[in-house]
């Protein structure tokens, strides 16, 4: 039954062709969650050091709100897209397409996408999170708590741009250090305009 | 009693569902069901199809149900095949 009902979500999928927007929202995105998460790591490491718990605290409230933002802009776009969609191609059958797969497709395809939008960046946010919490919690790490967030950051980002490579089909070494490099560039911004 | 053997029918329909999941959905109506679609005419959101539907008993409403449910729309019967099968023994 569970197979069945994914074969008919990726049907209605292929039908608006969403699979691929799902795609790009996930990459976008979980960039977008990955690079907000260590820009603001790099800027409490720049700062006077602060307690653990504020700084989770912080970036938890910045990954909870880069989710709800995901998901309400990417739902309310994509509602509006996919009602234009549908009501062209209904004038150009000169019928009702509400029941049929468009109508459902045009209903099911915002909030996938909206989920997904919103889900990339706050699922990439907690991960980074993870060191903070397991020092926290008394968990000995190898690095220091932000060290580690950074370094998962950058794992994270490495993996997008793999992942891209694959999709391109392209050398996913390459694509993966291509990532890293705009999330190296970004540190070194971070760290000149924060005077250091 | 008279069975439906074979309809061919003129629907138009969006590029999406393409052609082969079109047929394929026609095809599942029924176990032995047989589907011939030719794509006639492509306009910039619609395709003209001429479709063939074989089988030993066609449900047209179960056709044109997956039709309708697939954004598409029956203009019309084109040909028609049927048999009487009543035992007359």
């Amino acid at each position: 039954m569970a197979v069945g009902l994914l074969s008919h979500i990726r049907f209605l999928l292929s039908v608006t062709q969403s699979n691929l927007i799902l795609r790009r929202y996930f990459v976008v995105n979980g960039f977008d969650g990955a690079l907000t998460m260590m820009g603001l790591i790099l800027g409490f490491l720049v700062s006077k050091p602060a307690d653990l718990e504020v700084i989770i605290n912080v970036c938890l409230g910045a990954a909870i709100a880069l989710g709800m933002s995901g998901i309400s802009s990417a739902y309310i776009s994509e509602s509006a897209e996919r009602r234009h969609a549908l009501g062209k191609l209904e004038g150009a059958m000169i019928s009702d397409l509400q029941e049929s797969t468009h109508g459902q497709a045009a209903r099911l395809a915002p909030l996938l996408v909206a989920l997904v939008n919103g889900l990339a960046p706050l699922v990439f946010s907690l991960l980074i999170l993870v060191p903070l919490w397991l020092t926290s919690l008394g968990v000995m790490l190898p690095l220091p708590p932000l060290y580690g967030a950074i370094l998962v950051a950058l794992v994270l980002v490495f993996f997008l741009g793999v992942f891209l490579g694959r999709i391109a089909d392209i050398s996913w070494l390459r694509s993966g250090l291509q990532t890293l490099l705009v999330a190296v560039v970004t540190a070194a911004l971070i760290y000149l305009f924060t005077g250091h | 009693m008279v069975f439906v053997k074979r309809l061919v029918l003129d629907v138009l329909k969006p590029h999406q569902p393409n052609a082969l999941e079109f047929s394929r959905v026609i095809a599942e109506v029924g176990a032995d069901y047989r589907v011939r679609l030719t794509v006639l005419e492509v306009d910039e959101k619609t395709e003209t199809l001429q479709i063939t539907v074989e089988a030993s008993a066609i449900d047209f409403d179960a056709v044109q149900s997956a039709v309708t449910s697939m954004g598409g729309s029956l203009h019309s019967i084109d040909e028609v095949e049927v048999q009487n099968e009543t035992d007359s023994g």
